[in-house]
């Protein structure tokens, strides 16, 4: 077997609760973002962005999305004779079979994937974040410092730091002290969940705390390896990164995208973001369509205005229908009549005519007020909506409903109408 | 699948003008997002087809660059595979592919070696969806030498630029003209033949002997009472883009929600996939039955036009009845009126450019912008 210097563990297999009614049955990493990308698009093209042409991906919450999209990894180029992209879910062994139960412990089940490919060196990435990075450099740099363990930081503003999982350095950017959510930060280097490690460090460490529960990176691994004296440096990033684990984050940094030059530009020439395309044809702006300060998707058909949002590939929006600030992903048909006011729409979804999305006053969410909030209306993926309802703010919409889920044809805000188990 | 499929891809037309000073017409860019060769490939892959030869010869840069992975029609198997043949030196033939049948003749060694009994010809130049198979199996059924597919083209359609047939009551094809002054009738043949593979082999080494390199004129026009040659009408939307006009209607006629619904429908064409981002609308930019592709950034008026991929379009512009190729930038205050604009191209502010009541190809060959 080629012997590869660094290859990837890319950590896909959350559940993304914060995000609802958006991962009730998809993994996040497979969460539509952008019009036609998925999140673990991302980290994917930065793989094969940075030259690393093995990934391994660890998935355990509702895989299938993920394993259709992945497939054996065409679109990111990593279809290879040696590496390319394995999936790992979780499998039976002779004993003590069990789930992946922390981040590390997703890694120690799967030693024997990386021992085969005996790598110096191994990047542990997550399957959540919005960012470009070339982890190349970040090697030339875990090289350089002859370090055990890099880990990348970005510079957060003092008066956020208190929320993040900071790293205290000295001026060499060797780690002393960490610090979680500290109330008085010392520190304004916030841990972004993208290690380094050298492979030798981090099997030792995974072997020897084998019997924590829950074992994880950032509470478990990196305390070990600094509590035995091994090199830990910071990585400075001072990029784009977003972190899209809930729904004000995911929504806010999908409208960054239509700026007029976005922070986070996906039109560069270099660093291209791949992903699975199902659709390739244009898409169609009708007669009377207005579309502005918005991106739509391949194949999309618009016969209504868009204004501020970001429409996914294959979206029909009907005659006169309006759609303000919101997200609208692939292949959900909006009839005719419609307006949509900053509102999240999963995949798949029909919605009737005549509906109003996104009205009345802003009231506390009922059945989860610290998800369903940002005044957004969220609604799930194969979701119906009939004609002629009207839906609140921070609601949440999942299933086939009818025209009597809505009391006098209203769902007012703060409510919700889950239906689990519906198959459209 | 007991066919091979040929494509005949190497043709150049003086017709289409500066447009093939960039490309074979087979590698023209169709209806926001394809190449027209797509249609022949992805109509081989679905009728499956898995082993299809490509024979290209005039300005195939393009083309080469278009297939340079099978990919994305699904080709690329232990079992068949795309073939590109473009002509080669050998110890006996310098020469370039003299026509179509030379260019077969030129690769027998293909056909020769290849067990499927049938080969399913088809030119590179045509808009349509087809399913071979059918054709096979009229082809069979009529016990043919050789079919040909054919199209009823509308009464009063100027049809001297194609190979005009009439048929008798069995569909046997009794008169062919190609290129007639006047025509004796208004079907047309679609440049599609359905012909056995030692039946073609056999065709072509006498053609060659004699000194012939043309299959229409050499071999359909004159075996047409010697062997049994039958037409196959072909009802659904085919469309020839060899010329100016042509080209421009056809991709308009992607505008219309049949045209667009129908060959979006299942099976799909498919064409190489660009990774390019969402197509993006600013502040100014209002767009009315347009088809835009991905990776367009537009800031201003666009009208009836097609826009393919990765098309900036500045603001004040205004851009009516219009086809702008892939990768064009269109600085600010310009006015682009029945136009097709030549890809890469890069249209300098303030500038007007109108077809007036013809299509004006617009190749501007200005220092390329790099936003």
């Amino acid at each position: 077997m080629i012997r590869k210097e660094m290859i990837a563990m890319l950590l896909a297999g959350g559940q993304g609760s914060r995000l609802g009614v958006l991962t009730s049955d998809v993994a996040k990493p497979a969460v539509a973002f952008g019009g036609k990308y998925r999140i673990i698009d991302f980290p994917l093209s930065n793989c094969v962005n940075s030259g690393i042409d093995t990934v391994g991906v660890l998935t355990q919450y509702q895989p299938l999305r993920l394993n259709a999209h992945i497939g054996i990894g065409i679109p990111w180029d990593l279809d290879r004779n040696n590496g390319g992209v394995t999936v790992l879910p979780p499998y039976e062994k002779s004993d003590n079979s069990e789930w992946y139960t922390g981040t590390a412990n997703a890694i120690y089940q799967n030693l024997n994937y990386i021992d085969s490919y005996n790598p110096e060196y191994v990047l542990i990435l997550s399957g959540d974040h919005i960012y470009k990075m070339n982890y190349e450099v970040m090697l030339d740099f875990h090289k350089e410092n002859h370090a055990d363990v890099t880990i990348a930081a970005m510079p957060v503003p003092w008066e956020e730091a208190s929320r993040f999982g900071l790293v205290i350095t000295d001026e060499n950017k060797q780690i002393m002290e960490f610090e979680e959510k500290p109330e008085n930060p010392r520190s304004n280097l916030a841990s972004m969940g993208i290690y380094i490690f050298n492979w030798s460090v981090l099997k030792e460490a995974l072997v020897t705390m084998s019997e924590q529960s829950n074992c994880d990176f950032g509470k478990h691994i990196i305390p070990y390896c600094r509590e035995n004296g091994r090199r830990l440096f910071a990585y400075e990033y001072n990029g784009y990164w977003k972190d899209v684990g809930t729904l004000g984050s995911y929504w806010e940094a999908n409208m960054e995208l239509i700026d007029l030059i976005p922070e986070f530009n996906l039109y560069e020439e270099y660093w291209k973001i791949y992903t699975k395309s199902d659709a390739i044809e244009p898409q169609y702006i009708a007669a009377d369509a207005v579309t502005e300060r918005c991106i739509i998707g391949e194949g999309a058909e618009i016969y209504g205005e868009v204004h501020g949002s970001v429409i996914g590939s294959g979206v029909t929006i009907g005659k006169n229908s309006v759609v303000y600030d919101s997200i609208i992903m692939r292949d959900t048909v909006i009839g005719d009549n419609v307006t949509i006011t900053k509102s999240i729409i999963a995949e798949n979804v029909k919605i009737g005519d005549n509906v109003e999305l996104g009205v009345g006053e802003e009231v506390e969410n009922k059945m989860n007020k610290s998800v369903y909030s940002f005044g957004l209306v969220t609604i799930g993926e194969d979701s119906v909506i009939p004609s002629g309802v009207k839906v609140g703010k921070n609601t949440a919409i999942a299933g086939v409903t009818a025209r009597e889920d809505y009391p006098d044809g209203i769902l007012a805000s703060g409510e919700s109408i889950v239906k689990a188990g519906d198959i459209v | 699948m007991k066919a091979l499929g040929i494509i005949l891809a190497g043709g150049n037309n003086s017709k289409i003008q500066e447009l093939s000073k960039k490309r074979a017409i087979a590698a023209m860019p169709i209806g926001g997002s394809y190449r027209c060769i797509d249609f022949a490939l992805s109509n081989m892959s679905n009728s499956h087809i898995q082993k299809v030869a490509v024979l290209a010869q005039y300005n195939a840069r393009s083309l080469n660059e278009h297939l340079s992975s099978s990919k994305w029609w699904d080709f690329g198997r232990k079992q068949g595979g795309l073939y590109v043949f473009n002509p080669t030196v050998t110890s006996d033939n310098a020469w370039w592919y003299r026509g179509t049948a030379d260019a077969m003749y030129r690769n027998l060694d293909f056909l020769k070696r290849s067990h499927e009994p049938y080969v399913i010809i088809t030119a590179g130049d045509c808009v349509y969806k087809m399913d071979y198979g059918k054709v096979l199996e009229y082809h069979i059924s009529k016990k043919a030498d050789i079919t040909i597919v054919c199209k009823d083209m509308p009464v009063g359609e100027d049809v001297s630029r194609f190979g005009v047939v009439r048929m008798n009551e069995d569909s046997r094809i009794v008169e062919f003209e190609e290129k007639p002054m006047v025509a004796q009738s208004n079907t047309i043949s679609a440049g599609i033949y359905v012909i056995r593979r030692r039946q073609l082999i056999e065709m072509l080494e006498r053609c060659a002997e004699e000194g012939r390199y043309d299959f229409v004129t050499d071999i359909l026009i004159r075996y047409k009472n010697m062997k049994r040659i039958y037409g196959y009408k072909m009802e659904e939307y085919w469309s020839n883009i060899a010329t100016v006009e042509s080209y421009y209607q056809t991709n308009m006629d992607f505008l219309e929600p049949g045209v667009r619904a129908y060959f979006r429908g299942e099976p799909k064409i498919y064409s190489k996939v660009d990774d390019l981002p969402p197509a993006k609308y600013n502040v100014g930019s209002e767009v009315r039955n347009s088809l835009i592709s991905s990776g367009c950034i537009i800031n201003s008026k666009v009208e009836n036009s097609i826009l393919f991929k990765k098309v900036f379009v500045g603001k004040n512009c205004v851009i009516k009845n219009s086809i702008i190729l892939n990768d064009v930038y269109i600085g600010d205050n310009t006015h682009i009126e029945n136009c097709i604009v030549e890809s890469r191209d890069t249209l300098r502010a303030n500038t007007y450019f109108s077809g007036g009541d013809g299509i004006k190809v617009v190749y501007e060959h200005n220092e390329r912008y790099v936003i």
